[in-house]
């Protein structure tokens, strides 16, 4: 089982760094390992110590406390809090331009599955098990799940995202060094959960194109999208200058008010669940007519639909 | 029998005289024995899991099997030995005598609370019958609702039954504590392994009840299909995750606030030294209870909840690092100046002091939020809670058993098995988790049967680690045995410990003090 699909390569105790983002994690935790090594080595080396000088039976005694109690607690505590936030802020800094990165960038949507990773790309390629990038361009992971709760890590990227059934969640990283790297699904999935594992292969530039070429397909994932929105009837009221339903082009990523007075932004998320489960949150103004397609579209028809719905905007405003 | 001068060992093998019994210390004793028989079952897991993992290949056991046992390891570990370990045990035997009382508040519920632990271990016993469960300890939805085909109901059930044990027994040391004291016995003059017993039976009392109410929910969800988690049906399985963790958290400071405890009483007791900072310390026993609540969401930086959750949740685990800080840096400083003896109880004392810094340690490099992104669910975190939860609290829980074995049984232990033992086990310990952080940061994920052969070499020193660990703790089943026939019979107080307990005698009679005990300053050694 295990060999198949595994990447061949060495141990090492700092994996690969694939992007710039790993170095600075690794420089994160050589800060982390040096300040816990020196603290571990104080305690040890002052428990030496004492046993050694205040051992029972090596005639010294000496009485009282040495230092003021207070002030050296205090001081202590004090120092190591200053040192702490050094620590929260570097590290928070870091995680927050990760995951909150606002660059429009490559979507590559990855659905998980009991055991398998399904990757589809915008262009319609889709693999399995293995994740084929370019260096040097930034890339946004869409994740989504078909079962349970999976999680893509890859540790060459320093990267690990859950994976969640109904929802999206995004990771996004840019590749520096073309290799190929270990995939694996960090949380408990069941059986087969450690047989989760692919690869992601960083590709230079021309030999992306190249492999792009390989896989063309004659139709985009928004094509597909395009195709299915006809094929369920969305266009017999989404369609140009209706009244009867909102208008698709330009919705995504805007604010959105709702029947119930609520104010939502037109994500994935949003867009998903408006295909679902319609009912759930109807947009002022607009009669609840429209059916609820859950059980109806799967996960990746889904996702066509979306690329399809977002592609409308980019007509609208190139 | 005359309560006040014959032993409360006295008795010993009428099953009646266990069974119905009211006596704190006979219920400690029982408590003993039922956890020291789920520890052996779950090591005997863990020895399973470490020996399937010596080949990166799955050989040994089927992936099946693997995740079934690992399950079992955590759930019997964590709710069967953990959890109870020192407070249902020694808090048990001790908490009365240090208050100068003759028993618990309410000993009839303390008789009740055994006896739910022991239906909630029939619950896991049935389970491992029933085939198991696969889920791991921590029964994530949706999985465990809508997706594994083993035994969840029956183990949720046990965890669930066993949850209101641990609810009893912190009443009644809360009420205990508050009312038993003897006459002239203040606050300030408690012994802090009382002051940790106060903070933990106030999380168990307080965070408990959330654990049983996720546990509901999830039975709820798997047999009646109301959907709670189930996104499908309107339901949020990130909600688990939070009610679980609410609990879980906390329920790792109910793990290391009595070690730390027992460690006070060992390092003054035999570094001849008052506790230094002996009010810092009740403050950070305090401070750790308070801020272990609001925490958990550390446990989910991956998990898709808001990034700023994140981040707040981030700083909340530093500051619940700083007084855990302070206890160790007041140990240390205790050492300063005495006349320090390195017995059995000693060498756990300060093999305690070095594991759980360690463990703390790398509990910072995982509260920084880049780091523990990826970090998360690798051998790093699994090595982490080991080092506190078996270097912390395992570590301490023998160093207690040994110091207040000659009270317990009225019989000393013998001393250079004693101390082989505790070093087979600070070696045994660090050889088995010590290479699985520098695995977790090479990539290993957790909870995986076989994995890419480049990790092979760590898991094989961990494997062999394992088989030290088992020596280290087979070693004390059989000389403590041994020892409560053939051990030289006890003084009153062979350690020359101020505590009070050590007033009455070994063993101590029904009503624990033959006189009034008189408390004076704690830990008046010098």
């Amino acid at each position: 089982m295990s060999s198949a699909a595994d990447v061949q390569a060495p141990f090492s105790a700092f994996p690969p760094a694939a992007s710039d983002y790993a170095l600075q994690v690794d420089h994160l935790y050589l800060a982390l390992l040096v300040v816990s090594g020196v603290l571990v080595a104080v305690l040890v080396g002052w428990v030496a110590y004492s046993g050694l000088r205040f051992r029972a039976g090596g005639g010294r005694v000496s009485k009282g406390r040495v230092w003021g109690g207070n002030k050296l607690e205090v001081g202590f505590a004090l120092g190591l809090l200053g040192c702490f936030l050094v620590f929260f802020l570097w590290g928070g800094w870091l995680y927050l331009k990760t995951y909150n990165d606002p660059r429009s960038m490559l979507t590559i949507n990855v659905i998980a599955k009991q055991w398998m990773w399904k990757i589809q790309h915008p262009s319609g390629a889709r693999e399995i098990n293995t994740l084929h990038v370019p260096v040097g361009q930034p890339i946004r992971l869409q994740l989504s799940s078909q079962d349970v709760i999976h999680s893509f890590s890859v540790p060459a990227l320093r990267l690990k995202r859950d994976a969640l059934p109904e929802q999206y969640t995004q990771v996004s990283f840019t590749a520096k060094r073309a290799g190929v790297y270990r995939l694996f699904c960090a949380e408990y999935c069941g059986t087969d959960h450690s047989g989760m594992r692919g690869k992601v292969v960083v590709l230079s530039p021309a030999a992306y194109q190249r492999w792009q070429l390989k896989n063309a397909q004659p139709r985009s994932l928004a094509e597909e999208g395009a195709a299915l929105f006809k094929a369920h009837q969305c266009s017999a009221c989404h369609h140009e200058g209706t009244h009867a339903a909102p208008k698709l082009a330009g919705l995504p990523g805007t604010w959105v008010l709702l029947q119930n007075g609520q104010r939502v932004r037109a994500d994935d998320n949003y867009l998903r669940r408006a295909i679902l489960q319609p009912q759930s949150q109807v947009v002022d103004t607009y009669p609840a007519s429209m059916p609820a397609y859950q059980g109806q579209v799967s996960e990746v028809e889904l996702l066509k639909l979306l690329a399809y719905i977002k592609s409308l905007s980019a007509e609208e405003n190139p | 029998m005359n309560p006040i001068t014959s032993s409360y060992l006295q008795d010993f093998w009428r099953p009646g005289a266990w069974l119905l019994t009211r006596d704190h210390k006979r219920i400690g004793w029982m408590y003993m024995a039922s956890i020291t028989f789920f520890f052996f079952i779950g090591g005997f897991a863990a020895m399973l899991l470490r020996m399937e993992l010596l080949t990166a290949e799955g050989d040994l056991l089927s992936a099946e099997f693997y995740n079934r046992i690992f399950s079992l390891h955590g759930i019997v570990m964590v709710w069967f030995f953990l959890i109870p370990s020192i407070p249902a045990t020694m808090g048990n035997f001790l908490l009365p005598m240090m208050l100068g009382a003759k028993d618990l508040a309410f000993p009839k519920l303390n008789l009740l609370s055994w006896y739910i632990y022991a239906v909630g271990g029939l619950f896991t016993i049935a389970t491992v019958i029933a085939g198991g469960v696969d889920t791991g300890w921590t029964f994530y939805t949706p999985y465990a609702t809508l997706f594994s085909n083993s035994a969840v109901l029956l183990a949720a059930a046990g965890v669930f039954v066993v949850g209101f044990s641990s609810i009893l027994t912190g009443l009644n040391f809360i009420v205990s504590i508050h009312t038993l004291r003897v006459k002239g016995l203040a606050w300030m003059k408690l012994p802090l392994f009382v002051w940790a017993m106060y903070a933990t039976s106030l999380v168990m009392v307080l965070a408990t009840p959330v654990l049983s109410v996720a546990l509901l929910l999830i039975g709820l969800e798997r047999s009646l299909g109301i959907g709670i988690f189930d996104p499908a049906l309107g339901g949020d399985p990130l909600l688990f995750q939070h009610l679980f963790w609410f609990y879980s958290h906390p329920a790792v400071y109910i793990m290391i606030l009595p070690a730390m405890g027992v460690v006070s009483e060992i390092i003054s007791c035999f570094a001849r030294k008052r506790i230094f900072g002996y009010r810092g310390m009740v403050i950070s026993i305090l401070a750790i209870a308070l801020f272990g609540f609001v925490v958990w969401g550390h446990h989910m930086f991956v998990s898709g909840q808001s990034l700023y959750a994140g981040v707040l949740f981030s700083l909340l685990t530093f500051l619940v690092a700083v007084p855990s800080a302070i206890k160790t840096l007041n140990w240390a400083a205790t050492l300063h100046g005495g006349q320090i003896r390195f017995d059995a109880p000693m060498i756990y004392a300060l093999s305690f002091l070095g594991l759980f810094t360690i463990g703390g340690l790398t509990g910072i490099f995982l509260a920084s939020l880049a780091l523990d992104v990826h970090l998360h669910d690798s051998y790093f975190v699994t090595a982490h809670f080991h080092y506190i939860m078996v270097g912390g609290a395992v570590t301490a829980y023998m160093g207690g058993l040994h110091y207040w074995w000659p009270k317990i049984t009225g019989r000393l232990y013998p001393e250079a098995p004693a101390r082989i033992a505790a070093l087979t086990l600070f070696v045994g310990f660090n050889l088995t988790f010590y290479p699985q952080f520098i695995l977790g940061y090479s990539g290993m994920p957790r909870r995986y049967y076989d994995y890419p052969e480049a990790f092979e070499f760590l898991h094989i020193i961990s494997s062999v680690g394992s088989v030290v660990l088992a020596v280290g703790y087979l070693l004390p089943l059989g000389y403590l045995f041994w020892s409560l026939k053939k051990g030289e019979l006890a003084s009153a107080n062979p350690w020359k410990s101020s505590g009070l307990e050590w007033q009455c005698p070994s063993p101590p009679p029904v009503d624990n003090f033959v006189s009034p005990p008189r408390p004076g300053e704690p830990y008046d050694y010098e």
